[in-house]
């Protein structure tokens, strides 16, 4: 829509001459100027700028539903995990549309997660897959087609024993190594042909930190690539209407990061403080403006020995945490039944008591 | 002294007097928190702008679907009886819980006793999400033509009542290189939403995100998009964690002090934090 054509929208001839003739072709090009920016530019009186902007406004408008049609049309419109307590927290699975991130430390399952769900994406939909291809975006070369296979065969032995399955459903499965962030927004930009054919089902990026923190570049122009990136996979992933998984790293949080307002920390003595701020902690990666981009986030983390994923932000999930392990069919969780967490403890990552990096290459487990 | 009239001044212009007489009629959509309601005078103004930001997760676009959904409570039930535009930034509104939090606002109104079983009003929560104008917003771009257009579709569906921006933060911050512009394209943007409440006396939301800001040697947070655009909307309502509770804080408003009220997000909505300490508290 911002990049309508001025020419094509149905102006009076003599005022849409005047704007290609000072360049503006696009509605952006037209509604990245103010009112009297304009006026100097096209010489031209307020009134006809201000008809010409309601003209392009109207034009450039995204079209109008009402909530009951969204939802309407969006129907069911989740892919399910399998792993029961979760999926009935996330509302029926992985949000379609949407983009969900998984956040913990190394080794806590991330991966393992991610290869469980390129699995089911690839699964006929009597077993509750996608049935279509997926799309695994493999930056740190973790994928491991030994563990997808020794997955499939231990969750879905009926499928993975019949002839020829093994290979039909991993051959759904499309990995690619980007090195660079440049080459992976090339990779977008090509999955967007594909997406608009209908042939994949499910994206996932594994992981966006490692992807990120490669590049040279820091500080704002970072944050500017990762912004237009979040907008971009966040799109894709609305109008192709496929889940979109994306996982990320964490870090520590250096002391004098920032976790009040100013308002706070003038009245220090009615802040009630956590006793577990002052342990020290991580946090995920990629910052606060990514923290705001995705729809979803799943914090994995260990606690005590005992490894937890958390539904740290939801719009409609309450904020429940649940114990998994994994297993030789991927990732179990323990419980149902999750358990409620009150308060910001929701967000934060801990990872205590767990030190062995599980290392999938060739059957060793947990 | 014969008084002239305030008229004989130019278009528009009303005596404090006459403007004190209007506030009563200064009609306020509730939060459906009693404390958060009773720290705003009553609710979200309509007539204003009212920013409202807070980090990710602490509960803006609840509060944005909760206030979509109040402003339709039936007059006779102390509502305003009209409808809501959602403008979705970030791909966040979720229809199906909008859906419930219908449903819970029903359940309320049907339950505290002033439900009238022979009142005929269409009370179903699908129809209070049929009154629900949702325009997703994919760029700077298009969030700037909406927000002009907006003039004319108000115009044709006048009972609108509240229109929310969740939030009016994204598409701004990662697609400018030139910051003054960015400034100058967003004090455009408030004053045309200042138009838009004062002239059909509706409220504006504008969710907003935070950042970090260096001041008084540390670093803390602060709402987004910069501190020209702080002073553009008329009223803000920082969200904050304090302990295990949420908080709303009032930092700018030409009227009401500073004050901070507990808040929860539960299955039905925004309530009332479920704690015994709360209390709204005075700065």
């Amino acid at each position: 829509m911002a990049n309508k054509l001025i020419s094509q929208m149905g102006l009076q001839s003599s005022i849409s001459n005047i704007f290609a003739a000072r360049n503006i072709r696009t509605a952006k090009d037209a509604l990245s100027l103010t009112e009297f920016e304009l006026m100097e530019l096209l010489d031209v009186g307020l009134a006809e700028v201000r008809l010409a902007v309601a003209h392009i406004s109207e034009a450039a408008s995204p079209p109008c539903q009402t909530a009951l049609s969204v939802m309407k049309e969006r129907c069911h419109e989740f892919f399910p995990t399998q792993l029961k307590g979760l999926d009935e927290a996330l509302g029926g699975g992985i949000s379609v549309g949407a983009l969900t991130e998984l956040v913990g430390p190394a080794g806590i399952g991330k991966t393992q997660f991610c290869l469980k769900l390129s699995l089911l994406g690839s699964l006929p939909t009597a077993y509750g897959g996608l049935n279509g291809r997926v799309v695994y975006v493999d930056v740190e070369s973790k994928f491991s087609s030994r563990r997808l296979l020794e997955i499939g065969a231990n969750s879905f032995p009926e499928i993975f024993h019949t002839e020829g399955m093994a290979k039909e459903m991993a051959g759904r499965i499309i990995v690619l190594r980007p090195t660079s962030i440049s080459e992976f927004t090339e990779c977008l930009e090509k999955l967007k042909v594909l997406l608009l054919q209908h042939q994949v089902k499910l994206l996932i990026i594994d992981s966006m930190a490692a992807l990120v923190t490669g590049e040279t570049e820091q500080g704002a122009s970072m944050n500017q690539s990762l912004g237009w990136h979040a907008s971009f996979i966040k799109s894709l992933a609305e109008f192709s209407r496929i889940p979109i998984v994306v996982t990320n790293q964490v870090r520590s949080q250096i002391s004098a990061e920032a976790s009040q307002y100013t308002f706070q920390a003038r009245r220090r003595d009615d802040v009630l403080e956590v006793p577990e701020r002052f342990e020290s902690q991580l946090v995920a990666a990629l910052g606060i403006q990514w923290a705001h981009a995705v729809t979803i986030r799943l914090v994995l983390e260990a606690k005590s020995g005992q490894r937890f994923i958390k539904v740290a932000k939801s719009p409609i999930s309450p904020p429940l945490s649940f114990p998994f392990s994994i297993t030789s069919s991927g990732i179990s969780l323990l419980s149902n039944d999750g358990i409620e967490m009150p308060g910001p403890q929701i967000n934060t990552i801990h990872c205590q008591g767990h030190n062995d990096i599980i290392n999938f290459d060739g059957g060793r487990l947990l | 002294m014969e008084v002239s009239s305030s008229k004989s001044y130019s278009v528009g212009a009303r005596t404090a007097w006459d403007m004190f007489h209007e506030d009563d009629f200064f009609t306020r959509i509730t939060t459906s928190c009693a404390d958060m309601d009773n720290m705003l005078g009553g609710g979200i103004n309509c007539k204003e702008i009212t920013e409202i930001g807070g980090v990710p997760g602490i509960g803006k676009t609840q509060l944005g679907i909760q206030l979509a959904v109040n402003v339709q409570i039936p007059l006779d039930y102390g509502g305003l009886g009209g409808k809501a535009i959602y403008i979705d930034t970030e791909g966040s509104f979720m229809p199906e819980r909008a859906l419930q939090i219908a449903q819970a606002c029903i359940e309320d109104i049907e339950t505290n006793g002033f439900y009238r079983k022979d009142f005929h009003v269409n009370m179903e929560p699908t129809s209070f999400l049929e009154n629900i104008f949702y325009f997703r917003v994919c760029s700077y771009t298009e969030q700037i033509a909406l927000i002009n257009y907006l003039d004319k579709f108000i115009s044709d569906h006048q009972d609108v009542k509240v229109v929310i921006v969740d939030s009016v933060t994204f598409h701004f911050r990662q697609d400018f290189d030139d910051l003054a512009r960015r400034t100058r394209v967003l004090g455009g943007m408030a004053l045309k939403l200042m138009k838009l409440a004062k002239q059909f006396s509706l409220a504006v939301v504008l969710l907003n995100q935070v950042t970090m800001k260096y001041t008084e040697g540390s670093f803390q947070l602060t709402l987004a998009l910069g501190d020209s655009w702080s002073h553009a909307c008329t009223n803000r309502i920082i969200l904050y964690w304090n302990g295990n509770e949420r908080y709303a804080y009032i930092d700018k408003s030409p009227s009401l002090p500073s004050a901070s009220a507990p808040y929860s997000v539960t299955a039905k909505g925004i309530r009332n934090s479920a704690s015994n300490c709360k209390r709204v508290k005075m700065m």
